[in-house]
């Protein structure tokens, strides 16, 4: 049955039932402050039970309080459709096939009434409705596999994207872009990478940072370059596509293993820390920075390993952090343990004999750094030899995330101690790199002349 | 049927034929001849220490080089809360603009640039535009909705506005008329346009973000000196808060103008209230002149039967001197030559003074295709650029007939498509009367083809913020708060007997509560202190600049000095000059400098018979009021700041008895 009264709870709820006036229905209202008339929108279920929501002629949305109510009366009714123009995606003969697997996150989203913010909503019938640039570059067909906010993504999740992927392959598609939340765009990377290896065909995460409900997303942008990517670029690997610079320039392809997240709400968000990306794409294709990559193949010999140990979790380092922190990891019955570690990979010593206790029950502890760029170097301070005495394994330059991720996998495929330390050493995909170029740490600090200099002529 | 097109003559005659009048001449029946109709959207910045939804500093502005960092943006429509797509995004989506931001980091954050969601909305800005609804006579809401407002034209670098309605159905009194209030919003100021060249536009970000608030009148204002009058009532009613901006830009007004038959067309951005009435007058007329040309087209052809061709020129068949036409051949423009059936004699029509149809054109094709003017040439000009021989040729290819006129373009390639359709839009929009547009003023009273009108189709609600509550209490707490009614204040003043000519300075630099409390705390008549700021004070303001110490408080010690010296306020006149430039110096030194010295009516009085003795030495006619005048100027000095200087006169006229 169709709720007449989307969202609406409490004394508001009773307000429209005892003047019988339903949502979407033309509404005049006398109030204590004044006369009212417009549609009675739905309410979003978090807001409260003191108001009614009102869209007036002019387009705008007001809220009226209940309690100035004096009366109201439906004069019409007209329910609204929200709903993005679908067109049959064309086919052209000579393109590229791609696959797009949709999971949902900001780059296929639209107004959610329920809680008044942004949904996923995903067909491909709506993406050529808004984006009909990609019929210029590539045969498209989609596939809805879940509908979720990209903090909702998990084990689960990767491993169904896994196993669809191999599947694509199989079935000759030249390229793959996943559409997917941005907030751990760099979890499902990682992932992916680790669980689908020896790729015939490029595997391009994308998402975007303003949701396709506004003018200025950075949606459209973003999936041009992926579909350029995915259907044209000669790079066979698991790869982040979004936004090199703020502006609407140019993208960059990361791999997986070392891309990041790196503030909460810029469009360029992501950076590839330790390294260099993997490469620019633009709408005229592919211009590779790293000289180093999987080229594109013909065959289909594709590797999907689609496992993951649920029990392993990342422990971030604070000054102070007590034992029982670790103890009650190892009581929760957690396998494997990644540490954030300060500096070159310490914690302070009144966890050691947690740790230690850890490391004898069997739990897998490997140490990574919070400061992001750089290596563990656990022999230079005596902190660091303890710490490997005691059965904690350093990870080099793996990102926590990757290393999380990564331990998850591994731990997925056995429980014995060499091993898993074999996996975790052995790069999938640059999760540890032999060198950092120098290149692969530039943070540059604004207010300094050349800085600034740089930032006005150069950086868009 | 003549078959030559006299573009300046036929500009005249269709000027008459539609019975155009000079503003200054205009009566109300020649309003009410053409049904016009208008309304206002006033818009006004807020006096706040920060921006709208951010902590940037308000009111700082930088200039076109001043900046430190630049971004990229372009806009694509997005769809509307109820589901469709607005006309003037799909427009704008056609040009295909790349929009530069300059950014300061003095006035701008990352919010500006669109990659920081808002913060919470600023309370100073909210209390502000509650306490100006209030004044306006609004319903004000129960709860504050933040909108999306989509403007595509990158204005602002999201795409859309920030906005919200705070109330509605207001009203206002002017002297002889009761005029309606639609709505009231709250709202984020957009970037200053620094340019707009070819398909690049830059625009600056100091003002974005600035709060804002627009008071939208209902569309029932009949001639432009109601428009005018309505206009400043709301700059007076806003400024009587003292809340808000003043100074350049702080004010401007959306004139939304039509006439019978007519559509809405809304005049952007008027920064003067002056200009109201000739851009009003001149849009009115200008519909009507469309609408003559409408009448003109359908009785020669219907809309079903209507078809344009185009083709191609070959700049190596044609001997082009006019350079723009030359330089394609190198720059590989391409030039297109367009044939209008049954267009002859409306390219050269009238529409506004110095514009006729085809300009219409031509300002399309630089927004719209985004080429640049000099962007056509065509058959109706006075200078014609072409060769006859030339045309001729132009017109055997089009394989044109007597009654039609032509258009040839040029361009990049990849604009031509555009171009061609702009062209042929807008003579088929002649059909159905006028279009639905924003127009840019000119402070000549002319206006310019600016964007496609857009409608409410354009909202959405902004999904980053939460819904607003205002309670009972808050808003009778500001109720308690508010200065009095802009017509009550004309209506003392009227009152008071000050001439009308005195209101506008007061009103418009909210004089008003000063007068009153000079008036209360120190006793003086309301009307000579009303005159004292409406025709001294304001004499001074014209033609000085103050110290920067100077201010109203200043001119309140000054009355206050005037009456516990018991002093007359005929001397208010002689101290302002010294005040407004020395703002710091004592009073009584004032005095002295004015050399002025304490005396009686008695004493004042003294000397007459001595003056009019001399005076009959020296006199030329034995006129008894010339001998007054004579005397009255030998005392007048002595007498300010003592006496009336009616009763000095009195006194001497009687004794010349």
């Amino acid at each position: 049955m169709e709720d007449l009264f989307q969202g609406y709870k409490g004394d508001a709820l009773e307000t429209l039932k005892k003047y019988n006036v339903r949502v979407w229905g033309k509404t005049h209202i006398v109030t204590t402050r004044g006369e009212f008339d417009g549609t009675i929108l739905p309410r979003a279920e978090n807001d409260d039970d003191q108001h009614i929501v009102l869209k007036i002629d002019t387009g705008y949305n007001i809220g009226i309080n209940i309690t100035t109510i004096k009366e109201m009366k439906e004069t019409g009714y007209k329910k609204a459709n929200y709903k993005v123009p679908e067109k049959e995606f064309p086919y052209t003969e000579g393109q590229p096939k791609v696959k797009l697997f949709g999971t949902g996150g900001t780059i296929a989203s639209r107004l959610d009434y329920r809680t008044g913010a942004v949904i996923p909503a995903f067909s491909p019938g709506e993406l050529y409705g808004s984006v009909p640039e990609l019929a210029d570059i590539c045969n498209l067909t989609t596939e809805k596999v879940f509908a979720v906010f990209s903090e909702n993504m998990g084990p689960q999740q990767y491993i169904s994207l896994a196993i669809a992927i191999g599947k694509e392959i199989e079935n000759g598609v030249d390229g793959i872009i996943i559409a997917h939340g941005t907030d751990t765009l760099h979890h499902t990377a990682a992932a992916l990478t680790y669980m689908v290896q020896n790729l015939p065909v490029p595997v391009v995460l994308v998402g975007s940072q303003r949701s396709s409900d506004r003018p200025s997303s950075d949606a459209a942008l973003n999936l041009m370059h992926s579909a350029i990517a995915a259907g044209h670029g000669d790079i066979a690997e698991v790869m982040v596509c979004m936004f090199g610079p703020t502006s609407d320039e140019y993208g960059f392809l990361h791999r997986g293993t070392r891309v990041r997240k790196m503030h909460s709400s810029y469009r360029s968000t992501f950076r590839t820390l330790g390294d260099t990306p993997l490469a620019t794409v633009t709408r005229k294709g592919v211009k590779a920075i790293k000289k180093r990559y999987n080229h594109r193949r013909k065959d289909k010999d594709v590797k999907i390993l689609p496992y993951f140990e649920e029990k392993v979790t990342i422990v971030y380092y604070y000054p102070n952090m007590q034992p029982d922190v670790i103890d009650a990891l190892v009581d929760c019955g957690y396998k494997g343990i990644i540490i954030a570690g300060t500096g070159l990979g310490h914690v302070n010593k009144p966890v050691y004999p947690a740790l230690k206790r850890a490391v004898e029950k069997g739990v897998h502890i490997f140490m990574t750094v919070q400061t992001l760029w750089g290596y563990t170097h656990m022999f230079v301070y005596d902190t660091g030899r303890d710490l490997m005495a005691m059965g904690v394994v350093p990870l080099d330059n793996m990102l926590p995330e990757a290393a999380y991720i990564k331990l998850g996998w591994a731990l997925g495929q056995t429980n014995d101690r060499q091993e898993v330390i074999d996996i975790m050493e052995t790069p999938i995909n640059d999760e540890t790199t032999k060198r950092e170029p120098y290149n692969g740490y530039l943070l540059y600090q604004g207010g300094v002349p050349e800085v600034e200099q740089f930032v006005k002529n150069f950086r868009k | 049927m003549s078959t030559k097109i006299t573009p300046k003559q036929n500009y005249e005659l269709t000027r008459q034929q539609i019975g155009y009048v000079d503003r200054r001449l205009a009566t109300p029946e020649d309003y009410r001849r053409i049904g016009f109709k208008s309304g206002l959207e006033v818009h006004q910045q807020l006096a706040t220490k920060e921006k709208l939804f951010c902590h940037c500093p308000c009111g700082v502005f930088q200039k076109n080089g001043d900046y430190d960092a630049e971004v990229i943006r372009h806009m694509r429509p997005a769809m509307s809360e109820l589901g469709g797509y607005d006309g003037t995004a799909l427009m704008e989506f056609k040009t295909r603009k790349n929009i530069i931001y300059r950014i300061n980091n003095e006035t701008a954050c990352t919010y500006e640039v669109d990659d920081t969601p808002p913060f919470k909305i600023n309370p100073e800005a909210l209390e502000i535009a509650l306490k100006i609804s209030l004044l306006s006579k609004l319903n004000v809401v129960g709860e504050v909705h933040i909108t999306r407002k989509q403007y595509l034209d990158g204005s602002i670098p999201t795409g859309f506005q920030r906005t919200a309605i705070l109330g509605v159905n207001g009203h206002i009194q002017l002297r002889n008329k009761k005029v309606n209030l639609i709505q009231l919003s709250i709202e984020e100021d957009s970037c200053r346009e620094i340019a707009d060249v070819g398909h690049e536009r830059w625009y600056k970000t100091d003002r974005l973000g600035m709060p804002l608030i627009e008071t939208v009148t209902a569309p029932e204002l009949v001639t432009p000196d109601e428009l005018r009058e309505t206009a400043e009532y709301i700059r007076f009613l806003n400024r009587s808060t003292g809340l808000v901006r003043t100074g350049m830009g702080a004010g401007r007004e959306d004139v939304n103008v039509s006439c019978r038959g007519g559509s809405r067309v809304e005049i952007k951005g008027v920064a003067h209230n002056k200009w109201i009435p000739e851009l009003s007058h001149n849009e009115a007329f200008r519909q009507w002149a469309l609408l003559h040309i409408r009448k003109l087209l359908l009785e020669r052809t219907k809309k079903e039967k209507w078809q344009v061709n185009h083709m191609e020129l070959d700049p190596h068949e044609f001997k082009f001197t006019y350079l723009p036409l030359v330089e394609c051949k190198e720059k590989q423009h391409k030039i297109i030559a367009i044939n209008i059936p049954e267009f002859k004699g409306f390219l050269s029509h009238f529409t506004q003074p110095d514009q006729v149809f085809a300009d219409e054109i031509s300002q399309r094709l630089k927004v719209i295709a985004c080429i640049e003017k000099p962007n056509m040439v065509h058959s109706e000009q006075e200078d014609l650029t072409i060769s006859d021989h030339d045309f001729a040729t132009i017109r055997t290819h089009l394989n044109t007939n007597n009654n039609d006129a032509q258009i040839i373009i040029w361009g990049p390639e990849e604009d031509m498509e555009t171009a061609i359709e702009t062209v042929v839009e807008r003579c088929e929009m002649i059909f159905d009367g006028v279009p639905n547009e924003t127009r840019k003023s000119f402070p000549d009273g002319t206006t310019i083809f600016e964007r496609v009108l857009p409608g409410a189709d354009r909202m959405y609600p902004d999904t980053d913020s939460c819904p607003i509550p205002l309670s009972n209490e808050y808003i009778e707490k500001l109720g308690k708060d508010l200065p009095q009614d802009i017509s009550e204040r004309i209506e003392l003043l009227s009152k008071w007997a000050v001439p009308a000519d005195a209101f506008h300075f007061i009103l418009s630099k909210n004089i008003f509560p000063i007068i009153e409390e000079i008036c209360e705390r120190f006793k003086f008549d309301p009307k000579r202190v009303a005159i004292f700021f409406g025709h001294t004070y304001k004499n001074i303001v014209g033609k000085q600049k103050a110290h920067n110490d100077f201010n109203y408080r200043k001119l309140i010690g000054l009355f206050k000095f005037i009456r516990e010296k018991g002093l007359h306020i005929n001397i208010a006149k002689y101290l302002l000059p010294i005040l407004f430039q020395h703002p710091s110096m004592e009073f009584n030194s004032m005095l002295t400098a004015l050399k002025f010295k304490k005396r009686s009516l008695d004493e004042l009085a003294a000397p007459i018979d001595f003056l009019a003795e001399k005076y009959r030495d020296i006199r030329k006619t034995d006129d008894k009021e010339e001998a007054a005048n004579w005397i009255m100027g030998q005392l007048h000095k002595q007498a300010i700041g003592n006496i009336e200087l009616r009763d000095l006169r009195e006194i001497i006229d009687k004794r010349l008895q």
